[in-house]
């Protein structure tokens, strides 16, 4: 198995994307991690029509 | 998958960012505007019939027929116009644009821009003023007599002003207003200065009645959004050559004609979207309030459309004020945009953004990942003809359009 | 008087929504609330509920609907009104912090391209389509929303492995990677122990008791529940981390935890362990202990798991016992926390808010006298009929989907446990509570606090029946959670409650009672 990428992150610094909720990034913020918080929102107003559709275009 | 979109929409991207939209000429409609008829009313948005029109645009067809000679008065116009005797056609059928109403007749002057990068032109009706005017579906008497000045006494002497000049350069202009705190949509103040700047040695040296020059340059003066009648097609000769570019999901028009709101997307060619207007949520001028409000109209969204106007939001702190937000409102909502475009204008640029270009070339397939709709500064007309404008806000499009839009870009180039 | 308002194109994350709604749900005057997105689920609860309208019913999940059902109609907009003010406060707050918020993944990653984690807690629905997208970028991934399905985490995890990449979950509560804490977690002492495990409270106390025993941790990897249970996403996770643990120089002892596994899952992880050739501590939690097998040892709890593994860090001997508290004290707790008791008192209720903790307990209950009931039970005539109402010993996990339909997970709103403590102390039968309070990142910030005065009130009751109703708790922390350990092992002995050091121990003290008045 292939974890190269795994070993490697535990020497890094971990900076960190938040998607959702935005405790979990003020937790991260408190111990001194780079955090990003997104603004999330489901894609296409929640449509699952839409979601699909954007699915066969590979997004 | 059939088509590498991400290629298309760079392509589309790069060519609106090469344009060069240049002041060349003034005429009128019959004879410049490509396609023009002398029973044909051109008008904003995309395609519409006389039973659907919303108040201001049947005023202001009411109006055009009347200055046209082809009615005498409002009832022999609504007969004329209902008769299937006149056509209507979307100005972006004929390579314009038309601001609120948009309508053009054969007689009317025009504006004529071409983008030296492609060849291709763009025209637009010059801005009559503020208030009861045609475009906000006003025909009185009043109203008439200055469309008629304007073409027997504003376009010829503007057109020798400029034929002196020589072309106007509208990129670089566009681009000094957009630091001097304009947005090229809801705010033409500095552009409208500039444009005077630029034409009024001319006008001062030609062969003319002295008070016909100082009412050319009062008129003008008098309306700060003389320079929209520019920027409008600046931006509609910018994008058009963005439009079938095969697999590309930009959006190369945005445009409302009181009734529907329509887009079209550059791999899809020149099918419409439509979807019904929605209504502008904004600030009212005393005295009216949102019962009052027309739908949302007019093509001046092609500015959105090109990177500025709305997109260019934290040029102009000044309009949110106007629009009910703050100058913070201002930058996130430009901020924003920045989700739902293919790149940032290498010309247009923002001060207050450490002079970021301007987000441009919008991409449908964005738009429907994020749920991010293009942001539109727009004024709002009152419902009935000829009361003119009645306040300024921020509109969102009908999803629809971009859900349809999206949907007929699947079929064609999804798995 | 019902009042409805449909805001377009508002999106805010279900828990935030659930801490306002609870808040207009109290307003005076105020007979019910909803304050929510318009997904299909959440529209289907209004119509139920009779407060859905042509508006609601065109929702969608990127629309916020406040219904409102009052004594009156001002009541009704008032309330709306404040909802509203509360909704905006928020927003502000953060709309203060300069920087833009993206909505995209890639607009984050232009911003941020240095990032190499996503921490993803999106509705279910959605969760699957944003961790594709992150693992294409080369991101590892902290999925935490559940109700991804089962396909989705197989292709998803397939991908993972093809790019060595963490995918760890879905439905992963707890991570604690490079000593960072990724949701719910502890502040946990650097070591060289390094975990893996499919069980997020599991893995809290397992972590927790590490740091008891004077070790610590390297990493503590998340899988999500589902990763060893099903054949086809065949422990994928498990094994990569166990593999990234076997090539980690820091990590010298390996801990593997997670609810028995399926048979040919069961039968990989042991031979990726037996790999590493490090020492393994394996706790597959509700089957007995095992043989040692070379480098494989086998922990019957999770505190022994702990126990075990920091003994092999530190070369030492591992010493098995129930208790780390001598033998009389225990006996003397036993015999003061029953001498009061009235004759019928004789039942178990354990009210937790980890489902492994919750699990633990009651499969020692199972193994040592039978017939517990509870929500997680396997064995079909022993799951509660109604799992709000609890029947002979049972053992309820609090955190499980029934109970969090609308509501935060009792880890973050202590108040579902309240009413049910509340609940309990009606029955005179109960003789042993046992609760299990969690501590650290994202756990409320005084659970114990929290229900303080409900305990306080279920003692009372007992007593004015005439018995005595003995409290069992354990607390899974470290003194370096914020939540302060001691002032919560204070708080609850203050009123009488029994603190033990691991919910092994706690379950095991509330056993001994139990069999004392049985």
């Amino acid at each position: 198995m292939n974890v190269k990428p795994i070993n490697e992150l535990f020497k890094k610094e971990l900076v960190v994307i938040n998607m959702g909720l935005e405790s979990f990034a003020d937790n991260l913020k408190d111990v001194g991690v780079k955090v990003l918080q997104m603004n999330w929102k489901p894609p296409a107003g929640g449509n699952k029509k839409i979601s699909s559709l954007l699915s066969r275009l590979g997004r | 998958m059939k088509v590498d979109i991400e290629k298309a929409n760079q392509e589309g991207a790069s060519r609106i960012l090469k344009a060069k939209p240049t002041i060349v000429d003034i005429s009128t409609a019959g004879e410049a505007v490509p396609g023009m008829k002398k029973n044909m009313i051109l008008h904003a948005g995309p395609p519409l019939t006389w039973d659907r029109m919303c108040g201001p645009m049947r005023g202001a067809v009411i109006g055009g027929l009347i200055y046209e000679g082809l009615a005498k008065n409002q009832k022999e116009a609504e007969e004329l116009a209902a008769s299937g005797d006149i056509e209507y056609s979307p100005w972006h059928h004929h390579a314009g644009v038309g601001p609120m109403a948009g309508v053009a007749t054969w007689s009317m002057p025009v504006w004529v821009l071409e983008n030296k990068t492609f060849g291709n032109k763009a025209y637009c009706t010059l801005n009559e003023g503020l208030g009861k005017v045609l475009r906000y579906g006003a025909f009185s008497e009043e109203v008439i007599a200055r469309l008629k000045w304007m073409e027997t006494e504003l376009a010829p002497i503007l057109k020798k002003a400029l034929d002196k000049h020589g072309e106007i350069d509208m990129k670089n202009l566009i681009s000094q207003a957009l630091q001097m705190g304009d947005e090229g949509h809801n705010r033409n103040r500095a552009g409208t200065s500039l444009l005077i700047r630029e034409l009024a040695p001319y006008l001062v040296r030609l062969d003319e009645d002295r008070e016909k020059i100082a009412k050319v340059l009062e008129f003008m003066h008098s309306n700060d959004h003389f320079f929209l009648n520019l920027t409008m097609p600046a931006a509609k000769c910018t994008v058009d050559p963005a439009a079938n570019i095969e697999g590309s999901s930009v959006i190369y028009t945005m445009a409302r004609n009181g009734t529907d709101f329509g887009i079209r997307v550059s791999g899809l060619g020149d099918r419409w979207f439509t979807a019904p207007a929605t209504m502008v949520d904004g600030l009212y001028l005393p005295g009216f309030t949102a019962k009052d409000a027309a739908p949302d109209i007019g093509d001046s969204v092609i500015t959105e459309t090109s990177g500025i106007g709305g997109f260019a939001m934290a040029a102009a702190p000044a309009i949110v004020k106007f629009v009910g937000g703050t100058p913070k409102d201002a930058v996130n909502f430009t901020k924003q945009m920045y989700e739902i475009t293919v790149t940032e204008n290498d010309t247009y640029q923002i001060p207050f953004l450490d002079f970021r270009g301007t987000p441009t070339a919008i991409d449908l397939i964005k738009i429907e990942e994020t749920g991010i709709l293009p942001r539109i500064n727009t004024g709002i007309a009152h419902k009935d003809p000829g009361v003119g404008m009645v306040g300024a806000g921020l509109v969102r499009p009908p999803e629809k359009c971009f859900h349809d839009a999206l949907e007929a870009f699947v079929e064609k180039y999804g798995d | 008087m019902k009042k409805i308002l449909v805001q377009k194109d508002s999106y805010y994350d279900s828990v935030f929504l659930m801490l306002i709604n609870k808040e207009v749900k109290q307003f005076d005057g105020v007979k019910d609330a909803v304050v929510s997105m318009g997904t299909d689920v959440n529209v289907e609860l209004l119509k139920d509920m009779g407060l859905a309208n042509e508006e609601v019913e065109s929702a969608t999940a990127n629309d916020l609907i406040i219904a409102v059902e009052a004594e009156s109609e001002e009541v009704a907009e008032k309330a709306i009104e404040a909802a509203k003010e509360l909704l905006n406060k928020k927003k502000s707050e953060s709309a203060e912090s300069d920087e833009y918020r993206p909505v995209s993944l890639d607009k984050a990653v232009e911003m941020l391209p240095d990032a190499n984690l996503v921490v993803i807690s999106v509705p279910g629905a959605f969760a699957a389509r944003e961790v594709r997208k992150a693992l294409n970028m080369n991101l590892h991934v902290m999925l935490f929303s559940d109700n991804v399905s089962l396909e989705d985490e197989i292709e998803l995890k397939k991908l993972a492995e093809e790019k060595g990449l963490l995918m760890m979950g879905p439905d992963c509560g707890t991570a604690i990677i490079n000593g960072k804490p990724l949701c719910f977690a502890n502040v946990v002492k650097k070591g060289d122990i390094g975990i893996v495990a499919a069980a997020g409270t599991g893995l809290q106390e397992v972590t927790c008791s590490i740091e008891k025993f004077g070790g610590g941790i390297t990493q503590g990897i998340g899988t999500g529940g589902r990763d060893l249970k099903n054949s086809q996403v065949g422990g994928r996770m498990m094994r990569m981390g166990i593999e990234a643990l076997k090539n980690d120089p820091e990590t010298k002892v390996i801990v593997v935890i997670s609810k028995p596994p399926a048979e040919d899952v069961a039968g990989k992880v042991i031979e990726a362990l037996k790999e590493t050739g490090k020492p393994c501590v394996i706790h597959f939690v509700g089957l007995g202990a095992g043989k040692q097998e070379g480098n494989l040892y086998y922990a019957e709890n999770l505190e022994e798991a702990a126990g075990m593994a920091v003994a092999l860090s530190k070369g030492e001997k591992y010493e098995k016992r129930t208790f780390t508290i001598p033998e009389e004290e225990v006996e003397a707790i036993v015999e003061r926390e029953t001498q009061n008791m009235a004759p019928g008192q004789k039942y178990l209720r354990g009210l937790y808010t980890g489902g492994t903790l919750a699990d633990e307990a009651m499969i020692l209950f199972e193994r040592e006298i039978g017939n517990i009931y509870s929500n997680n039970q396997t064995k079909p005539e022993l799951v509660l009929k109604d799992p709000h109402t609890s029947q002979g010993h049972t053992i309820v996990d609090l955190g499980d989907d029934v109970f969090t339909v609308g509501r935060p997970h009792p880890m973050i709103d202590p108040s579902t446990r309240e009413e049910r403590i509340i609940k309990e102390m009606e029955d005179p039968e109960v003789a042993v509570m046992l609760l299990d309070i969690v501590l650290g990142y994202s756990s409320h910030e005084d659970p114990a606090g929290a229900i303080l005065d409900s305990l306080k009130k279920a003692k009372v009751k007992a007593k004015e029946r005439g018995g005595y109703l003995s409290i069992v708790t354990s607390i899974t922390g470290t003194k370096g959670d914020f939540q302060n350990m001691d002032e919560q092992k204070k708080k609850l002995e203050s009123i009488g409650c029994v603190v033990m050091p691991s919910n092994y121990q706690a379950s095991m003290l509330a056993l001994k009672i139990i069999r004392k008045v049985g």
